[in-house]
């Protein structure tokens, strides 16, 4: 592992490229530097492919780093990620940002692959006391469900915008949120996915009573 | 008018573009500079009008091609002479273009997407999240397709979107605007605003000589994080890093947007860091009076604070003036631009 031929970046080996939902991929690779978890980094794969940020989704103790993203069919990156297998190559920043996560009670709100940073600070033991809230058009989209299902002292609710299924809320996340008698006013409220749910969750909670200051998005471009 | 064609546009293609395609058809180069004085000289909106191209090139042109040119579908008129214009775009979204005569200035305040990704509190693009990419030739036709075009003395890229999140496309537009075979309008009378994307910023200021308006809104890291998510990735300390690398002593500038919120971001702890955040650019901030937005937590500073918080900078060295709010009964004004209405609910992943 080496500083890369694309300045600023390190050059970093792919470890495994996994399908977690339909055009959905979990790809890993070398890690070669310390983060905190929530993150992100910016990866392309040349000089000629402008860098895209994605979310760092593992842990910080965890020996790879790995991103979720899916495949845009028109983009110019993603539908390469896919194809990426082990030992191939890729370029990743140093980490930035500052949705940074934190062991106090708080409550995790995603949607798609908005739920990479939180899959970190569960990995990284700061799921303990989170309520998640994640919410998918289809049952193939609740991305690492059985991860979080399985999560010791974090609350999983899952709403499902189109269909119903046993033990998932019938409806769309913001329904959820609007129907909670038990939204808690004084804890921080972490958002992250598609820019409408972002601005409508924010406006919900707003209005619920949440102050704004209590309210953390991060948002995809 | 609106060409109702599927075919791609060639307004709103550059030179070099525009030679890509004379190249792909067969046609002589001098052919490209001929349609770019039919698009952006003669204002052509059909390529039956190119008639110092032969026949045989036209025809090939029209089978690949069309002009491109979308009619704005609705125009309000602010008390204060604002105009708001509607315009869809190709994909069936929309935009909004607000065009504010002052004076002997006429400045058109253009969109660079359909809705917007960033997020921020006090936006109303912001509530109807992202829809589309604005090509370069959507950019251009809110310009050439209003009544006020020649009148028109200033551009702000302001409207809907951020324009850095949409660089290639603006980057294109600003080309054609700014070129001899385009427009030839001066830089210097083109503003495009960013809330700080770094990597498109530096890309923008290598690429183009137009002036720079960043939103800054706080100069408190906590603080510009609850009010504006793109905080959490690129911070505005380091924006401002960025920005002292580069040259604003000429003719490029930079200025700073700040929204006034009452007693969150207009006190005097806010003027000393901004002074401390701003030193050693030349720069100049431009105060804004917030206009409130439907369930929005924050309130605008009251005229008095504004005035202070002016007089203070001033006094600290930093040029800073007040924008005058216009279109405000038409929505027309600073982060009221919404679509958010008339967009086709789409399935959404929550």
């Amino acid at each position: 592992m080496n500083h890369s031929e694309v300045s600023g970046m390190f050059k970093c080996r792919v470890v495994d490229n996994q399908v977690v939902g339909p055009a959905a991929y979990y790809l890993s690779f070398e890690r070669p530097f310390e983060f905190e978890a929530g993150q992100v980094i910016s990866l392309t794969l040349d000089e000629q492919i402008p860098p895209r940020l994605y979310s760092i989704a593992s842990g910080v103790d965890d020996p790879a780093l790995s991103i979720l993203f899916d495949v845009k069919p028109d983009g110019l990156l993603t539908p390469q990620l896919a194809k990426l297998q082990k030992g191939d190559w890729l370029f990743v920043s140093p980490p930035y940002g500052s949705f940074i996560g934190s062991s106090e009670p708080a409550v995790w709100v995603a949607t798609g692959t908005g739920v990479a940073p939180f899959i970190s600070m569960a990995r990284s033991g700061l799921g303990i006391g989170k309520l998640l809230v994640q919410g998918a058009r289809a049952m193939d989209g609740f991305y690492f469900s059985d991860y979080f299902f399985d999560y010791e002292g974090l609350e999983y609710v899952r709403c499902l915008s189109s269909g119903a299924a046993a033990g998932i809320y019938e409806g769309r996340l913001t329904s959820y949120l609007s129907g909670s008698t038990s939204i808690p006013l004084n804890e921080k409220y972490y958002l992250c996915g598609n820019p409408l749910m972002v601005n409508e969750v924010r406006d919900l909670l707003i209005s619920k009573g949440v102050p704004f200051e209590n309210i953390l998005s991060e948002i995809f471009f | 008018m609106t060409t109702p064609s599927i075919k791609p546009w060639l307004y709103g293609k550059t030179l070099g573009e525009l030679k890509e395609v004379a190249a792909s058809l067969a046609l002589p180069s001098f052919a490209a500079k001929q349609m770019a004085d039919w698009l952006y000289k003669k204002h052509a909106t059909d390529i039956d009008q190119f008639t110092n191209l032969s026949v045989k090139a036209r025809e090939a042109l029209k089978e690949h091609y069309q002009v491109g040119f979308i009619s704005s579908s609705n125009v309000q008129t602010s008390v204060d002479g604002t105009k708001k214009y509607l315009f869809p775009t190709v994909g069936g979204k929309f935009i909004e273009s607000a065009y504010i005569p002052d004076k002997d200035r006429a400045t058109l305040c253009v969109s660079s997407q359909s809705g917007c990704k960033m997020g921020c509190l006090f936006c109303m693009t912001a509530k109807q999240g992202f829809q589309s990419q604005l090509s370069a030739g959507e950019i251009l036709n809110q310009v050439r397709a209003i009544p006020e075009f020649d009148k028109l003395t200033n551009l702000v890229y302001m409207g809907m979107g951020e324009p850095l999140d949409n660089l290639a496309n603006v980057l294109a537009s600003l080309d054609i605007l700014t070129s001899d075979y385009g427009y030839g309008w001066s830089p210097s009378r083109i503003t495009v605003s960013t809330i700080g994307v770094i990597p498109a910023m530096k890309e923008f200021l290598t690429k183009s000589k137009c002036h720079l308006a960043v939103s800054l809104h706080t100069p408190f890291d906590e603080e510009r994080r609850k009010l504006m998510p793109i905080q959490n990735v690129y911070k505005i300390k380091d924006v401002v890093e960025e920005l002292k690398r580069w040259d604003f002593t000429k003719q490029r500038r930079v200025s700073f947007e700040y929204i006034m919120f009452k007693e969150l971001n207009d006190t005097a702890v806010h003027v000393k860091e901004l002074v401390k955040l701003l030193n050693g650019l030349k720069c100049r901030i431009n105060l804004i009076r917030f206009h409130p937005i439907p369930g929005t937590p924050l309130l605008g500073s009251d005229e008095n604070a504004v005035q202070s918080f002016k007089q203070a900078l001033n006094d600290k060295g930093i040029v800073t003036t007040v924008r005058a709010s216009r279109g405000q009964d038409i929505y027309a004004a600073c982060g009221l631009l919404s679509t958010k209405g008339l967009n086709k609910p789409e399935e959404q992943d929550f």
